[in-house]
């Protein structure tokens, strides 16, 4: 294995790094404000409306106000594990943006600058990798807290992610037996444009259960209504971040909205096409293809998909209630895996069929 | 470059291993064994076996370790929970440790380390290893996964040995479970068509424990 690494390639990935980082942080940033915009929709009141106009300032007004508190670190609490935690939430938060194709390869001159921080061949495991991470940040938090409800908190939180993980592993096997490739990249490219063969070209037309089976799965990975267990604060007070103050509160909060936004953008990749849209054939043409305006176009259809995904999210968040514990691990090992393995043995039965 | 690496990367998993035998809190010894996990995923990748990496973070650090976790949060242990051993004990443990390492360093001193032949760089990308899993090892292969589906379903039958009363109905439930990802023909018979193979299975499993 060769490691020839150029010093414009390691500038270009590192301004591609800076902005998706800033991108996801603004994202998300901003995805507290519609939260609350949604919510005040929902329940007929005009929500954030005091900094800026419509409130847009909000989100600066949190982040200044969290910075400003007080910071406590309870005495009875193992100090480093209780900053790990926050720490390990973001990181693992941000992580799986490395390998979403945000945007075509855009071509200047003799130079391709790909919108791709990394095209690993083993694209979707790393997501399922940096997943499977993610319950460390929630449950080293809950258990360096020395609180018995921050405790209970995230072991429900770690055993919900355990078993909803297992589903959406099998639903995403009949995508990849479709695809027949792990890349991110290559399973965009072939959702080209929307019409193909005859036939709906994007995923979730060809993998229908598979995408409900992920989308159910994702709404318990990301800790949300209706399976947000982990936070009853009618059962547990608030949930595995009771002890933290201060930014660190925030840094927990933070992190669902960028697990949100990541989360949608993967949807969106997977099963929505990524960033292709009906006629983009004509589009490039037009505007000539691996051109920079092409590249934004196709960014901005992501952007626009990825935003839809989390108004979904909210949406549920504020109509449907929260589900008890045994009707959640009943839905998830009793329901869900034989569904996701029926779709996967039927995906494969008709593969079988087609190639005779 | 890639030698350089390949010491950092040694190092960590070194510095990382010794923190997990030597750290007395429990729940630090699980956090130094997940980056000891992390710093072999770093040589897998450095072999260019970027499948293997990945999937010793998912099933190790990801599962596995989670559930360690899991267990050694509830049962509470603290670094002061660690039973003091005796003078003698400590002795006779490091003097053990230290003939076993002495004597694996002889053998290692001079053992012809033939080095490995290389046939190609790719053999551990997915596409390749899942060919060969297929093919040359389809049997070895199926042989394990039925052995992991019958320890599953063994650490099922033992965990509901608990409530007696229930334990016929509750493991027939189970196994119908089963069967009907399997079959869904047999719902239709009943599930109390299944009862004896729960019993088959459960007796199987006391004859061999």
């Amino acid at each position: 294995m060769l490691l020839a690494i150029s010093l414009a390639f390691l500038i270009e990935k590192i301004i591609l790094i800076t902005v998706i980082l800033f991108g996801s942080l603004g994202v998300a940033m901003y995805a507290t404000w519609g939260e609350r915009k949604v919510a005040a929709a929902m329940q007929d009141r005009p929500g954030p409306n005091r900094a800026g106009p419509f409130g847009l300032l909000q989100p600066l007004a949190d982040g200044l106000k969290l910075f400003m508190k007080e910071e406590i670190i309870p005495n009875g609490s193992t100090r480093w594990i209780f900053i790990l935690g926050p720490c390990l939430a973001m990181l693992t938060a941000t992580m799986t943006s490395a390998i979403i194709p945000w945007g075509p390869d855009i071509t200047l001159g003799s130079h391709t600058i790909s919108l791709q921080v990394a095209d690993v061949n083993i694209g979707i495991l790393y997501i399922f990798g940096v997943l499977s991470l993610g319950v460390y940040g929630v449950m080293l938090g809950g258990w360096a807290s020395n609180n018995k409800f921050s405790l209970l908190s995230s072991v429900r939180a770690a055993s919900q992610a355990i078993s909803y993980e297992l589903a959406m592993g099998i639903a995403l096997i009949a995508l990849l037996m479709m695809s027949g490739s792990l890349s991110l990249r290559t399973i965009v490219e072939q959702q080209h444009g929307f019409w193909q063969d005859g036939y709906f070209s994007w995923y979730v037309f060809k993998q229908p259960l598979g995408f409900f089976i992920f989308l159910v799965c994702a709404f318990a990975e990301l800790n949300r209504t209706p399976f947000d267990l982990a936070e009853a604060e009618n059962e547990l007070n608030m949930g595995y971040h009771q002890e933290y103050s201060s930014m660190k509160l925030g840094f927990y909060l933070f992190a669902e909205y960028i697990n949100m936004f990541i989360s949608s953008a993967v949807m969106a990749t997977l099963f929505f096409g990524g960033y292709n849209f009906p006629f983009m054939d004509q589009v490039a043409q037009a505007l000539g293809a691996g051109s920079v305006w092409m590249a934004l176009i196709c960014v901005i259809v992501l952007m626009i998909k990825v935003i839809a995904f989390i108004l979904l999210f909210m949406a549920v968040r504020w109509t449907i209630p929260r589900f008890r514990y045994d009707q959640l691990m009943n839905l998830g090992w009793k329901s869900l895996i034989p569904l996701a393995l029926f779709n996967m043995l039927v995906t494969g039965g008709v593969i079988l069929w087609l190639l005779k | 470059m890639q030698e350089a690496l390949f010491w950092i990367v040694s190092f960590i998993a070194i510095a990382c291993a010794l923190g997990v035998v030597l750290s007395r809190n429990p729940v630090h010894s699980v956090l130094f064994l997940i980056l000891t996990f992390f710093a072999i995923s770093g040589h897998y990748i450095l072999m260019n076996a970027q499948f293997l990496a990945i999937v010793n973070i998912i099933v190790y650090a990801g599962a596995i370790m989670v559930l360690f976790l899991f267990v050694i949060m509830l049962m509470n242990l603290n670094a002061d929970a660690e039973p003091q051993k005796s003078r003698l004990v400590q002795f006779a443990g490091a003097l053990s440790g230290g003939a076993l390492f002495l004597v694996l360093l002889a053998a290692m001193r001079t053992a012809a380390l033939s080095p490995l032949e290389k046939t190609t760089n790719d053999i551990g990308l997915v596409a390749n290893l899942g060919k060969v899993l297929f093919t040359d090892y389809v049997l070895p292969f199926e042989i394990s996964s039925v052995l992991f589906l019958s320890a599953m379903i063994g650490a099922i039958i033992i965990g509901k040995k608990g409530d007696a009363p229930n334990r016929e109905v509750a493991s027939g439930e189970q196994l119908d479970g089963m069967d009907n990802l399997v079959n869904t023909e047999q719902l239709s018979t009943g599930a109390n068509a299944n009862l004896p193979n729960a019993f088959t299975e459960a007796d199987e499993l006391e004859a061999i424990s």
